[in-house]
């Protein structure tokens, strides 16, 4: 029997569409046929001048916006050789991380929906997103599409009573990441349907180009914020997080272990963060010498890439963009013949992919 | 007269029922909205939307009926009586005390266990006449369940039966000295987990599973005849919540206030701990439902029935031991598998 | 009328409110509801594909095996309420009938098990 799962379906997060062929119950075959949220960003972009673009890429995966803006601005500010200032660097790195928490927490409330516990633990995760989601409105003025980091920095400094409102966040959330386990990890019904689902070896995971807590839960400890450290990484004190087995309960596991680590960076960047100009000198327009250059960031998906070809002129002759969700969501897509049915929702849904991404 | 006594006495019953349901679906909005950190509905009808259930009822009757073209039409049309007119029927096999009954059968308990799991037929029978291919998913979960949770539950009421050696539920309520749950509690257990299976209610909801089959066998039902599947349930929890009661609560038994009143604290504890529990956890895979049914609410309803059996015949007083056996390997069990699990 | 009979003219009489209310209720629907009916309405829900390899397919309920344990069980219920009504008045010699009709039967289920077929996929 073949089956269609998507575009129209209450578990593909967005417009995936998996045509699987079914034995029973068992999955023999699953082809994922993308596209259906395409929008040709990479298209669009080269019609638009620097400044103009970081809108548009925080339409891409609109979960983790602040994410697909920092891999563009920094490859931009490479090319164009901006000093980023102090403050804009750690204001950039605070709201990352809540930004990669906000995501994590906005996947944690889906995939136990996936599972079957239907709205709970969801309305959970949502509710501490939006307590981070005051915190951005009130900093960028917008509570999706942030557009707030650009080329040389930040659009304008952080709002008064910041730091305390940003740190008051942070001491809360361990408690609450601490609530979240305690709400599935003991019950037999959750590590039922994750313990063993979908495991990934590292080595698959890595042919596929996969990346991020995706590939970590396959015990690969590869985190370009550790690696090749960007911004002002390398001050903070973190441990990548890994997990073996990688089945659901690993890439779980490795999301929660992750938030906490994230909290330790924005406390420590609360603490560092300096006073100054959060802007290097630079106008609007600006042209970028003749070159290309690619810059790559660890999203809260995993690795996301910008290429810029510039030709010389205001607009980028090309923007080559890198999606971990895709890539991901390929390397995924290996598992799911031979299971059963409610296990590929599982394993998709422990996959974290954002369809906007993935189409681009 | 005579002949429209029994009309007129249904017609009163079901009208009682469908207020409880109405009840019952609004208390079900608001403990799932608790649960999760909301408040549910709040709006209708002013005073925390207590007129939401009336709404969504009036909404079901607005909305168009369709039939899909490639649908087995008859079948299609009558899946949803077939649910909803068996749990009807047994509410008349069903006393609330010892006065207040409709009729006193004696062979109550298997009328409504045999009766109660028509709610599966009519889903393979809607499932499988929608012409849809999510729906006859949902069609032959629905089943695999009737094949793994009618065991269970009829074994687990079984020792009940030989513990009052009747099957009139008055008889067995009547026998109740000692509430059935403390000779019993393996029975209850399985009882329990059985009649949510029964229920299809999380996290035994497989044939609707909505984030993986949509929503089963009903993905082609709507408006009223989609409502009449969920009246079925609703009735079927009616049915089955008060057979817990019946069977191993003591069902009117209780100090100080009428028995009525007692009844209906204990139905509305069984329903409570439903709702609680469709809230509370995850949905389990197919698979995983057929070995729990399998292979280990059937086994442990079978040494359910044999020490029961055994203890009746060989001990005089056989009230004492059993309690203390029965928990003794519920125990037991209970911690064996938490070690397994882990 | 014996009280046997007039129970069951009580369940006939349930089973026909049950109907006609059900009737009832859709026929009060059938009254208020709107009647557009479109071609695309009338398609079977495929996730907002057009429905491909036709709607009535196939499906392999791998889990008929179950279906046959379960005939057996289910008889066996059906033989262990009347006996569980009577069965103190023999005393043990119908306990021990009993069991090695369950035990019978057990063994059947532990067959199965071993061969591995309590399996639904």
């Amino acid at each position: 029997m073949e089956l269609n799962l998507g575009p129209q379906h209450p578990a593909t997060h967005g417009v995936l569409r998996i045509v699987v062929t079914l034995d029973g119950e068992r999955v023999v075959k699953a082809v994922p046929h993308l596209g259906y949220l395409h929008r040709g960003v990479e298209k669009i972009v080269e019609d638009l001048e620097y400044f103009q673009i970081p809108p548009i890429l925080d339409r891409m995966d609109y979960v983790a916006n602040l994410n697909n803006e920092l891999s563009y601005v920094m490859a931009v500010e490479k090319l164009a050789g901006l000093k980023v200032p102090e403050r804009a660097e750690y204001v950039r790195v605070i709201l990352l991380e809540f930004n990669r928490i906000m995501s994590h927490f906005a996947w944690f409330g889906p995939f136990t929906n996936d599972l079957g516990l239907f709205g709970t633990a969801f309305l959970y995760g949502l509710r501490e997103r939006e307590y981070i989601q005051r915190l951005f409105e009130r900093t960028t003025g917008a509570r999706m599409h942030y557009n707030y980091f650009t080329y040389g920095g930040l659009r304008h400094d952080v709002p008064d009573g910041f730091v305390e409102e940003a740190s008051r966040l942070a001491n809360r959330l361990p408690a609450v990441i601490d609530e979240f386990e305690y709400m599935v990890e003991e019950n037999e019904v959750f590590r039922l349907r994750t313990i063993g689902i979908g495991p990934m070896d590292g080595q698959t995971a890595l042919n596929f180009g996969a990346s991020g807590p995706f590939l970590r839960a396959s015990g690969i400890p590869i985190d370009l914020r550790k690696d090749e450290p960007y911004s002002v990484y390398d001050r903070f004190d973190f441990k990548v997080c890994s997990a073996s087995g990688g089945d659901c309960f690993a890439r779980y596991k490795v999301r929660m272990d992750e938030m906490r680590e994230s909290v330790k960076i924005i406390q420590q960047a609360l603490e560092q963060m300096p006073d100054g100009p959060v802007r290097a000198k630079t106008t609007r327009h600006i042209k970028l010498p003749k070159g290309e250059v690619y810059m790559r960031t660890e999203h809260a998906r995993g690795e996301f890439g910008a290429y810029i070809v510039s030709d010389g002129g205001e607009r980028p002759y090309r923007l080559k963009l890198r999606s971990p969700s895709l890539s991901n969501l390929m390397a995924s897509c290996v598992l799911l013949p031979g299971m059963v049915l409610p296990d590929l929702i599982a394993t998709v849904a422990s996959v974290d992919i954002v369809l906007g991404c993935t189409d681009r | 007269m005579a002949i429209a006594l029994p009309f007129l006495i249904a017609l009163a019953l079901v009208i009682f029922v469908l207020s409880n349901i109405v009840f019952f679906m609004w208390a079900e909005f608001k403990i799932s909205g608790r649960v999760a950190d909301r408040f549910g509905p709040m709006e209708t009808g002013r005073w925390h939307g207590w007129a939401q259930p009336l709404a969504d009822i009036l909404k079901f009757l607005n909305k168009e009926d369709i039939i899909p073209a490639n649908a087995d039409k008859l079948i299609f049309r009558v899946a949803p009586f077939v649910g909803f007119i068996p749990v009807v029927m047994v509410l008349a096999a069903i006393p609330y005390t010892n006065k207040i009954f409709v009729r006193d059968f004696d062979i109550a308990v298997f009328f409504v266990i045999a009766l109660s799991s028509f709610t599966f037929v009519s889903m393979v029978m809607g499932g499988w006449a929608s012409g849809n291919k999510y729906s006859l998913l949902g069609a032959f979960r629905a089943a695999g369940m009737l094949l793994s949770y009618e065991l269970p539950l009829g074994l687990a009421i079984a020792g009940v039966v030989m513990l009052s050696a009747t099957l009139s539920l008055i008889g067995i309520v009547q026998q109740q000295t000692v509430w059935n749950i403390v000779l019993q509690p393996i029975g209850f257990l399985v009882f329990m987990v059985a009649m949510q299976a029964e229920l299809q209610r999380s996290p035994f909801d497989l044939a609707v599973a909505e984030s993986e089959l949509v929503a089963g066998y009903s993905v082609e039902y709507s408006g009223m005849r989609y409502a009449m599947f969920q009246l079925g349930e609703f009735f079927g929890l009616w049915a089955l919540a008060s057979m817990a009661v019946l069977l191993f609560l003591g069902g009117w038994h209780g100090p100080y206030l009428p028995g009525i009143v007692w009844f209906f604290i204990k139905f509305y504890g069984i329903f409570l701990f439903l709702a609680f529990s469709r809230v509370s956890v995850p949905r389990v895979r197919p698979d995983q439902l057929m070995d729990l049914g399998w292979k280990i609410l059937l086994p442990s309803a079978l040494v359910n029935i044999v020490i029961t059996a055994t203890l009746i015949v060989l001990v005089p007083h056989y009230q004492v031991p059993l309690a203390v056996s029965e928990f003794v390997i519920l125990i037991a069990a209970l911690y064996l598998m938490r070690r397994v699990l882990k | 009328m014996n009280a046997g009979m007039t129970n069951y003219y009580y369940v006939v009489a349930f089973a026909i409110v049950g109907g006609v209310f059900g009737g009832l209720l859709l026929s009060v629907a059938r009254m208020l509801r709107p009647r557009k009916i479109s071609k695309t309405k009338l398609e079977a829900y495929e996730c907002g594909m057009e429905p491909f390899e036709g709607n009535w397919t196939q499906y392999s309920a791998r889990f008929y095996v179950f279906a046959l344990v379960f005939l057996i069980f289910d008889v066996e219920i059906a033989f262990l309420y009347p006996w569980g009504t009577v069965f103190r008045d023999f005393g043990v010699t119908s306990l021990i009938e009993m069991f090695v009709f369950i035990g019978v039967l057990l063994l059947g289920l532990v067959y199965a098990w071993k061969k591995g077929v309590l399996k639904w996929l």
